[in-house]
């Protein structure tokens, strides 16, 4: 047995880990977090350049033809530094047409997502928390009409990948007629979300769409999934590192065995998390029957883990983890996208269960 | 055990419509005030009728009524019933106003109790200052007597409220060489002069609520000072106790359980109204058990009180209480609210039912601030186990103290 990372997924994670605390260091993401604009383009321009664009995407059209676990240990550092940016999306738009698309359409998107010149996004959310390909409504006979929920930085996106009713996927140019966009005000300022309203927009489909949208799903289960997991080790570490500054009573808090205690029990509850992000990862190339299930049990568990370590980190923070000044609010609404995109952990545990056929 | 509401509660009830029927809302000229001066109006008429500030004494601007859980119960009602201002809220009245009875100066609580429960005059807390939080008593802010005047300087942090407040009740060490507790003084502050510099601070709900409060050679006269020299820590624990009896802090939970409730009727689950689902029904009559067993101690320990007695181990678990209810009040919405999730938080005024999908997002985060403010709930924590349980003290405080 072998249950780690490859020499190569580690280097990827240090470079990338070092890209983004040299280019987006916490006072940058503080400037990104404020902003009206949260796109930054040099980063996103960066991280193409380190080929963040197409991880996944065969070598033919200019990916690294590399697996899902290649591309949730970058998520996972993307979240432990809460870098700004479209990672997630962009990576599940190229996926999908992958997955999905006619030659025509691979040849003419992939390389162009891979190298950056196309940014894609996802449009997936329907009024009503209806997230997933079963509930889809917005009907597409040719053109679309209708709307999709926090569709992440589609101002910025070129293309977007739509899942419509049946549970198919079509592409829409952003900048075609009848598309038009609207920033919701969302909690995590990383992750800018939009409203968009199609109105007669013309789409082509995906031939194979039905097919890849519950793979996209599942993928963007294990990448959110990965990026809560990074964004939770950073709050065990803020809170950790606080613990030893601090000084109250004349000593530093982290000699109080309370809070020791409760340090400890945020480590204990994220750490293993490594693991079942991991193993969701490894099956979605490698394990067909277990890769649904296993996607939902990460994304449930390492989200609704994340989010409970988030608020220790506020509480072991005191008065000062309650404030916008404080980082420990930027990964806490970080980790709050991470647990409510794509649907909550109470409905893919659901899931998780009936899949067992429990 | 008597919990009936007899025919005296029911012609309470008769007399208190009759009140609020002619008294609220205001009519003709007076209608036409800002909501400040109608709610204070109103205030002293419905203490004068005997509804309000029931344990306060007359001299005081109170209407000095014998305590009685019921009463005070129908009071509520019929008041909410008739959307009438309740009794001011605030840090004043919470804490200032019972201290002053307590260890004020007769001038003290002639002075300010009227006021203050009137909602004319409001206050701050000045307590926790950047390096003095859970070690409260190591705060350096200086007072010197000066002829007839306290000059102080220092700087307190998270003072909720003080961008408005007229006054700031103060924890300020004028004993410079006295042993740690034992160097500390209550001070009266008037936040209206030069030198006081209060800055808002953003909290991570967006809102900015608490401050900073920078005291740069600010004067008061030397006898706004509540008990001697020295002793405003012990002075300080009288506030503390008053703010872990308040009763308030049950209702305030109903009110959270009620809003909470009602969301659950209002929004879907799996295509049918949340409060149907299986899960969210067990997770809200849990809470449900929390609250209700909170509500009860309340009255318990009213009862106790007025009868001069201990309710033993309640009031020290109270905010600890409020804080768990809230907090899972907090969460359960926060999962009811769908998509919305991905939210900003919206406003949340404290006292009122979250508002809307966004106002649960802002239940979710601020319900954090209750287990830091007023002592964290580690804080809470401690004085449960040495105060309540006898368990030893903590040996790093006893160091620090000195001892
Ligand atoms: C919303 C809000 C409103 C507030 N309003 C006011 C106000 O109006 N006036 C005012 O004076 N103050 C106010 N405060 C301040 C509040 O009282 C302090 O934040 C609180 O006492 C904690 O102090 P601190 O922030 O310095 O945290 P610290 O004391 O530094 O605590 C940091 C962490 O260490 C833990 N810790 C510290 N000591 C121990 C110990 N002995 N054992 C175990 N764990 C320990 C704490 O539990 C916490 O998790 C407010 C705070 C908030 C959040």
């Amino acid at each position: 047995m072998n249950f780690d990372l490859s020499e190569e997924q580690l280097l990827l994670q240090e470079t990338v880990g070092q890209f983004v605390a040299n280019e987006c260091p916490p006072t940058r993401l503080r400037e990104l977090f404020d902003a009206d604009d949260g796109f930054d383009s040099v980063l996103w321009k960066g991280m193409i350049e380190l080929g963040l664009g197409g991880i996944t995407l065969p070598d033919e059209f200019g990916g690294a033809g590399l697996e899902m676990l290649d591309l949730a240990v970058v998520s996972e550092v993307l979240g432990h530094a809460c870098a700004p940016g479209p990672f997630v999306p962009h990576s599940l738009a190229g996926l999908a047409i992958a997955l999905g698309g006619s030659d025509e359409q691979k040849q003419r998107w992939l390389p162009r997502l891979a190298s950056g010149e196309t940014l894609g996004t996802v449009a997936i959310c329907e009024s009503g928390d209806r997230w997933q390909l079963e509930e889809w409504a917005l009907a597409a006979d040719g053109t679309l009409t209708g709307e999709k929920l926090h569709v992440p930085f589609a101002s910025n996106a070129d293309l977007l990948v739509v899942g419509v009713a049946g549970g198919g996927l079509v592409l829409v140019e952003r900048d075609s007629t009848g598309v038009s966009v609207e920033e919701i005000d969302g909690a995590d300022r990383t992750r800018r979300l939009f409203r968009v309203t199609f109105d007669g927009a013309s789409c082509e489909p995906l031939p194979e769409g039905v097919a890849a949208a519950p793979r996209l799903r599942d993928a963007g289960l294990v990448l959110l999934a990965a990026d809560a997991f990074g964004a939770a080790r950073r709050l065990v570490d803020m809170s950790v590192e606080y613990a030893q500054t601090r000084e109250q009573f004349g000593v530093t808090i982290g000699h109080f065995q309370a809070l020791k205690h409760q340090l400890a029990n945020m480590a204990v509850e994220v750490e293993p998390c490594r693991g079942l992000y991991w193993y969701a990862a490894h099956a979605f190339d490698h394990v067909a029957e277990e890769a649904e299930r296993s996607a939902a049990l990460a994304k449930s568990h390492i989200t609704d883990r994340a989010m409970q370590v988030a608020r220790d980190a506020v509480e072991a923070h005191g008065g000062i983890g309650f404030t916008w000044e404080c980082d420990v609010q930027i990964w806490f609404k970080r980790v709050m996208f991470d647990r409510a995109f794509l649907g909550a952990p109470a409905f893919h545990r659901e899931r998780a269960a009936q899949l067992a056929g429990w | 055990m008597d919990l009936s509401y007899g025919d005296e509660y029911e012609a309470l009830r008769g007399e208190l419509r009759q009140f609020l029927t002619r008294s609220w809302p205001l009519q003709g000229e007076e209608a036409k005030l800002g909501f400040p001066e109608q709610a204070a109006l109103f205030r002293k008429r419905a203490t004068e009728a005997g509804y309000l500030n029931r344990s306060i004494p007359k001299r005081y601007g109170g209407s000095e009524q014998p305590a009685d859980v019921l009463t005070a119960q129908v009071i509520r009602e019929e008041f909410g019933r008739a959307k009438a201002p309740g009794e001011a809220r605030g840090i004043g009245t919470m804490m200032l106003v019972p201290t002053l009875l307590e260890r004020g100066e007769e001038w003290q609580k002639e002075k300010w109790i009227p006021g203050s429960i009137s909602g004319e005059i409001t206050w701050c807390q000045g307590y926790s200052e950047p390096g003095s939080g859970s070690d409260l008593a190591s705060l350096k802010t200086r007072g010197e007597l000066v002829g007839d005047e306290w000059v102080i300087n220092g700087q307190k942090i998270w003072t909720s409220g003080a961008q408005r407040a007229d006054f700031m009740f103060c924890l300020t060490r004028t004993e410079p060489d006295a042993p740690k507790h034992a160097g500390i003084s209550y001070l009266l502050i008037d936040m209206k002069q030069p030198g006081v510099d209060v800055r808002p601070l953003k909290q991570m709900t967006g809102g900015a609520t608490f401050n900073e409060v920078f005291l740069n050679d600010v004067r008061a006269p030397a006898d706004w000072i509540v008990g001697k020299r020295g002793e405003g820590w012990i002075v300080s624990r009288t506030t503390l106790k008053h703010e872990r009896n308040s009763i308030g802090a049950a209702t305030q939970t109903s009110v959270i359980f009620t809003a909470l409730v009602r969301l659950a009727q209002r929004v879907e689950k799996n295509g049918a109204p949340a409060i149907r689902d299986p899960v969210v029904r067990q997770r809200l009559a849990t809470l449900e058990g929390y609250v209700r067993a909170h509500q009860y101690s309340g009255y318990y320990q009213l009862t106790r009180d007025s009868k001069g007695e201990s309710a033993g181990l309640i009031p020290l678990m109270n905010k600890l209480i409020g804080t768990t209810i809230s907090q899972e009040a907090g969460k359960i919405g926060y999962d009811l609210v769908g998509e919305d999730a991905l939210l900003a938080a919206g406003e949340r005024t404290l006292g009122l039912m979250p508002k809307g999908n966004q106002g649960w997002v802002a239940q979710f985060m601020s319900s954090l601030g209750g287990s830091i403010a007023g002592g964290t709930a580690n804080i809470q924590r401690n004085i449960i186990a040495e105060r309540g349980l006898g368990l030893p003290r903590d040996a790093a405080a006893d160091r620090s103290a000195g001892k």
